[in-house]
């Protein structure tokens, strides 16, 4: 620091970020991107390991032999869904009591703010039905749970089906410590998340739903099922859950080890896991397995029924039975299997999973890589935003200090000169404009979704979405009128120290972003981070505007979903796309206001007014 | 291993020193009892008692021949002056609504070591209150430091007591009592055993795969006679199990003791003056025809307990006849008709308790009591002790029932002292009938010291249950019982006038995480903070606060030094 406080090494140094300002911004932009993709290579990725001692090894002698069993349940609650047309309660009641749990239910409504289309449903009330196995001699204090989303269609009964005879068998059993909750909810995370409202007796998203009558104490562990056929080719694996949040590695360790165990076929993203590191070919395709996670991160949606216990501290992961066309099968008992060992595991713990990762990056099952590795990758292409600013802060200060500087008094220490507050002021029109903007974003679609529909021919939900995009569109045109209020003093310095403003205000975000979730900060930031280095008002002024339009947070997603969709080898046409991306809008807002998703409000009301202020800097007048 | 891993308190029983072939009229007796009550649920209680009673005056007379009655307790009553001594093991939690209101009231358990297996662990919990008599002139004063009980009662029963911070007592126990109502975490370690009467049925192997178990031993002053003009001392010890009917009979409701105790009863104690074995065939509906006991009970034996009017069958095992026929006594009973799969009757009066809220800074409590009662209200005494490092907010705290605000007729407060004191929260209030009320009360986390944390501190801390204490309107009118010569489980319930009967409750323990540091990484974070700070800060705060000059490079050398001397010594400024 002694090189700081010394003024002439001080203004080498300066002098030195200046000139080299761009080769350095370069240099650094193209080294996160390389330490991103170089993190699928053997150093940076590291074998899984399991951290907690309880759960060490697979000393448990899996006797679950109730597939037959599992297969009758499933027909019956198929034949009982379908003739009732809903979740058949009194039968999951009764058969739950007849295996011997303490069987309990829970109804529950909401409106949601507009019709999900996807789902087709707006006035939501359904019922939860649960059912506790008490351990013995255990005073209800940690509990495991199993839980089965049901949607609206047929699906899942195979998983009720294996539920209930897991059930069944567990509750034969001695060995429990800890009490294990049977759920089946109704409107798949809907149910979940009102379930675990009250279970934790708060409300976070405004679901009106019956206080329950049975608890089991702290939960420790979750496990959600999805399972569609009375026999599977492979088992996939869902991690991501809401705004990005990752169960303990442990969990995902212990599935895999039961997976090994009972030779079950495993993967995760729809991926099998690469044989070969050491080859070009493995890392390749953990390359791609690792971006689909990063993409599903991203989003911030939960995937899989899973993602809502994470909130509450409740490690949990999904599971999906697969039915492709893969020769070998397996039946319902090798998942039981799976499931009991699992359960058994969990059973043994001594204290929460705390011993493993909770944030890292899975390029395959057994491959991890963890957050002191993966964050340098977002740190590089932060530093690109800071060079510039202090690039720009520099040639502020010189151009407010006239012309003396060159003339060789050197005073690096002069206090702020007086036209500093003069930009200043000027700054404080455009960021307020494109804050409101931000802010207009964010209410208005569903606030005014009435009116739209009164006065147009769209369906609420369309309302939504397109008024969303007019907002959107119509930040491009504001900047052009922000400016005119402020005096053209000096033309220079207005735009230089609002982009200084926007580079701090972008770094900022993205820092807190990546902090907490990194694959949204990183992709935000691989985007981002180049046209907002580059905007100014001089140059191909057309040419930075398509970029900018191109780099913007809804282009990045609509770029995201065609990348998703080449990555599963299923591309996408455009008007697919198109198609896909107005869904997205719409479940974005709509998982806001159910779940407490925190993308759409992050992008809305933080993302998109800093992006506005660079697309301002680049129409500076 | 399993048949020497035998039951704890019993040993007290094996201390007597033999006298008892001595031919004077004995002053102490024993009786042993034990009743199997099937549960509304389908499971199956089984409560032993044995009671021991001694005519002596332990505290004035110096006693020193021990007969039936334990030498290790009678010790501990004269040297302290007890009063009254009451310590029970649990492990499980009396499910009061699918079980009805517990025989004997004894907390929840939480188990301590090796929460997975069966076979080798027995953590419990032990609810304790001792009281002493106040000083007098020919006593020595009892024990004015509060780690003495469970030092001393530690080594008499070989169970590890550890209670964090001082006995508070509530306000509504008399003065001169001090008691824990919960040590959350007990851990018995030794057992003893004795094979004879009832006691041929304690079987570890059997005990330990029960729903529920409980121990307990209390010890009273009784009346020698209705004038009261002397005591006798009175030593209860109890066990309560419950079986498991689903897993001990695969779904049938039939039992019988072979099957819950794989033993028979073979003979009688030859100690006890009196051994009987009770069986609740109180049918639930009025048809008589749904169950039936093998061998048939000679007696039978009525009496309303707990507000409802039960019928018990009785197998004296003094009775020759009971016994010599067939060499051994196995009862069973079986179901004429199986019971429908219905929803077992609700008790009166069952609570609940849970934490509300996520995350690691803030949290609320909340107790629903429930009053299933179709028209009758009463009132319930909720006595709440809990942790000093869950700070309570008190101005939080909300009763409400049906919809509406409940103030409590009577509530009682004493903030807790970090470290020293938990928080003692006691309300008396009034449940109105068929209704639900929600006690809820919020919390914040405190961060403790690190030396502070238990060793393992991501498992979350024990918050102990919550008390309630109820007179519960009875269905049946009781009346007061002799307690000598009824059986020894209805002298549990102490029944005060015929209309209520007394009901003690003890909801579930509740398991708080506090926020925790990461204890495997402190040497790494340490280390980098110290260079972070180390390195930037100093320096920062170095640039931030001192101004800078420029200053002149100093030209000129000796020759202008030494003109600058002459001129200063002229008075003239300097070059």
């Amino acid at each position: 620091m002694g090189l700081l406080s010394d003024p002439v090494r001080r203004r080498a140094l300066a002098r030195l970020v200046l000139r080299l300002n761009a080769p350095l911004c370069v240099l650094s932009y193209v080294a996160g991107i390389a330490w991103f993709l170089a993190l699928v290579f053997p150093p940076l990725t590291q074998r899984t390991y399991m951290s907690e001692n309880a759960m060490g090894s697979t000393m448990v002698e899996e006797q679950f032999a109730g597939g037959d069993r599992a297969r009758a349940f499933a027909r019956d609650f198929a034949a009982h869904r379908k003739k009732s047309g809903a979740l058949p309660v009194a039968w999951l009641e009764r058969t739950m009591r007849s295996v011997g749990l303490e069987v309990y239910t829970q109804s529950f409504s909401r409106k949601l703010p507009f019709p999900d289309e996807t789902h087709e449903r707006y006035m939501v009330s359904g019922t939860n039905v649960y059912g506790i196995l008490r351990a013995p001699r255990a005073a209800s204090t940690e509990s495991l749970v199993l839980t089965v989303p049901c949607g609206s269609d047929s699906t899942n009964s195979q998983a009720v089906g294996l539920l209930l005879a897991l059930a069944a068998h567990f509750r034969g059993q001695i060995y429990w410590a800890k009490d294990i909750v049977f759920l089946v909810t109704e409107h798949d995370l809907l149910g979940t998340e009102a379930w675990l409202e009250a279970y934790h007796d708060v409300n976070v998203t405004g679901m009106q739903s019956s206080p329950l009558q049975g608890r089991a104490g702290a939960i420790q562990a979750a496990v959600a099922l999805e399972l569609s056929s009375d026999v599977v080719t492979s088992l996939d694996v869902a991690v991501e859950g809401l705004n990005g949040q990752l169960p303990n590695l442990d969990l995902l360790n212990l599935f895999q080890t039961f997976c090994q165990k009972g030779g079950l076929l495993c993967t995760l993203q729809g991926k099998l896991q690469p044989e070969d590191w050491t080859s070009l070919d493995g890392p390749l395709q953990g390359l791609q397995t690792l971006l689909l996670m990063v993409l599903r991160q991203a989003s911030g949606r939960p995937h899989g029924s899973h993602g809502l216990f994470l909130r509450y501290r409740v490690e949990a992961l999904t599971l999906r039975g697969i039915n492709s066309f893969r020769q070998y099968k397996y039946d319902l008992v090798a998942v039981g299997k799976a499931l009991e060992g699992m359960f058994r595991k969990l059973n043994h713990l001594l204290e929460r999973l705390h011993q493993s990762f909770f944030l890292y990056l899975l390029p395959g099952l057994s491959r991890f890589v963890s957050i002191g590795l993966y964050m340098p990758a977002v740190g590089f292409l932060l530093l690109v935003l800071g060079l510039k600013a202090l690039e720009l802060w520099m040639q502020l200060h010189e151009a407010g200090m006239g012309l003396e500087e060159p003339g060789g008094a050197p005073g690096p220490s002069v206090p702020l000169p007086p036209s500093q507050g003069v930009g200043l002021a000027s700054l404080v029109a455009p960021l307020l404009i494109s804050q409101a903007m931000g802010l207009a974003l964010y209410v208005l679609p569903v606030l005014g979704q009435h009116v739209a529909t009164q006065h147009f021919p769209v369906a609420e939900a369309e309302a939504v979405v397109l008024t969303l995009l007019a907002i959107y569109a119509a930040g491009l045109a504001l900047p052009h009128n922000t400016h005119r209020v402020v005096s053209a003093q000096a033309p220079d310095r207005g735009w230089m120290a609002l982009k200084l403003v926007a580079l701090i205000y972008l770094a900022l975000q993205l820092g807190c972003i990546a902090l907490t979730n990194f694959s949204l900060g990183f992709l935000l930031a691989t985007t981002m981070v180049p046209t907002a280095a580059l905007a100014k008002p001089h140059g191909p002024r057309t040419l930075y505007a398509a970029l900018l339009v191109l780099t913007s947070p809804a282009a990045t997603l609509l770029g995201s979903l065609f990348l998703w969709r080449e990555l599963q080898e299923a591309p996408l046409s455009l008007a697919e796309g198109w198609q896909l991306f107005l869904a997205a809008l719409a479940q974005g807002v709509l998982e806001h206001h159910t779940y407490g998703a925190l993308l759409f409000p992050l992008l809305s009301l933080g993302l998109y007014p800093c992006w506005l202020l660079f697309w301002n800097v680049l129409f500076w007048k | 291993m399993a048949a020497a891993m035998p039951l704890a308190l019993l040993v007290l029983l094996l201390l007597g020193p033999g006298g008892w072939c001595l031919a004077e009229p004995p002053r102490d007796s024993l009786r042993e009892e034990l009743v199997i009550t099937p549960l509304p649920s389908g499971d199956v209680a089984a409560t032993f008692q044995f009671r021991t009673r001694w005519d002596s005056e332990l505290q004035r007379e110096g006693v020193s021949h021990y007969r039936l009655f334990p030498k290790a307790l009678g010790q501990l009553i004269s040297k302290y002056s007890l009063r009254e001594l009451h310590l029970s093991f649990t492990q499980g939690f009396w499910r009061t609504r699918y079980w009805g209101p517990p025989f004997l009231q004894a907390p929840s358990v939480w188990i301590n070591l090796g929460r997975s297996s069966v076979m080798s662990s027995q953590g419990s919990s032990a609810p304790l209150s001792t009281s002493s008599t106040p000083p007098t002139q020919s006593l020595p004063l009892p024990p004015s430091n509060p780690w003495v009980w469970p030092m001393t009662l530690t080594t008499t029963f070989c169970a590890m007591l550890c209670c964090r911070g001082r006995w508070s007592a509530p306000k509504t126990s008399p003065p001169g009592r001090s008691s824990c109502p919960v040590v959350p975490r007990a851990s018995l370690i030794s057992f003893h055993l004795l094979q004879a009467g009832l006691s041929v049925l304690l079987k570890a192997d059997r005990l330990f795969h029960t729903s529920y178990h409980s121990q307990a031993v209390h010890i009273r002053p009784v009346c020698r006679n209705a004038r009261c003009t002397s005591i006798s001392w009175e030593l209860r010890q109890t066990l309560s199990v419950v079986f498991d009917a689903f897993i001990t009979g695969q779904g049938k409701k039939d039992w019988s003791l072979f099957r819950m105790f794989s033993r028979t009863l073979t003979e009688p104690c030859p100690l006890a003056s009196e051994s009987r074995v009770y069986v609740d065939i109180t049918t639930y509906n009025q048809d008589n025809e749904t169950l039936e006991v093998h061998p048939p009970p000679t007696t039978t034996y009525q009496d309303v307990i707990l507000g409802t009017r039960k019928t018990y069958a009785i197998y004296d095992l003094l009775d020759t006849a009971m016994i010599n026929n067939s060499r051994n006594l196995n009862i069973q009973l079986k179901w004429k008709r199986p019971p429908e799969n219905e929803a077992p009757p609700v008790p009166f009066l069952h609570a609940q308790r849970y934490v509300s809220g996520y995350g690691l800074q803030k949290g609320e409590l909340s107790t629903l009591l429930y009053n299933t009662h179709p028209y009758r209200a009463f009132p319930v005494l909720l006595l709440d002790t809990v942790p000093w490092y869950l700070r309570l907010y008190v101005h939080t705290l909300t009763i409400t029932s049906k919809g509406k605000e409940n103030k409590p007729s009577y509530i009682h407060y004493q903030p807790a002292q970090d470290r020293l004191q938990p928080h003692l929260l006691e309300m008396l209030i009034q449940l109105p009938a068929n209704s639900v009320t929600k006690v809820s009360i919020q919390f914040e986390r405190a961060l403790l010291k690190w030396t502070e944390y238990t060793p393992d501190p991501n498992h979350g801390f024990y918050v102990s249950p919550s008390v309630l204490s109820a007179l519960v309107p009875s269905m049946v009118a009781a009346k007061p019982v002799d307690w000598e010569e009824s059986p020894l489980f209805n002298s549990l319930f102490p029944v005060s006038d015929g209309s209520n009967y007394f009901v003690r409750l003890y909801t579930e323990p509740l398991l708080v995480n506090l926020p925790t540091p990461d204890f495997s990484m402190p040497y790494n974070v340490i280390c980098l903070t110290c260079t972070v700070v180390a390195v930037c800060y100093g320096s920062f705060y170095n640039l931030l606060t001192r101004t800078f000059h420029i200053e002149e490079p100093r030209t000129g050398g000796l020759a202008k030094r030494l003109a600058n001397l002459i001129r200063r010594a002229r008075g003239v400024p300097p070059l």
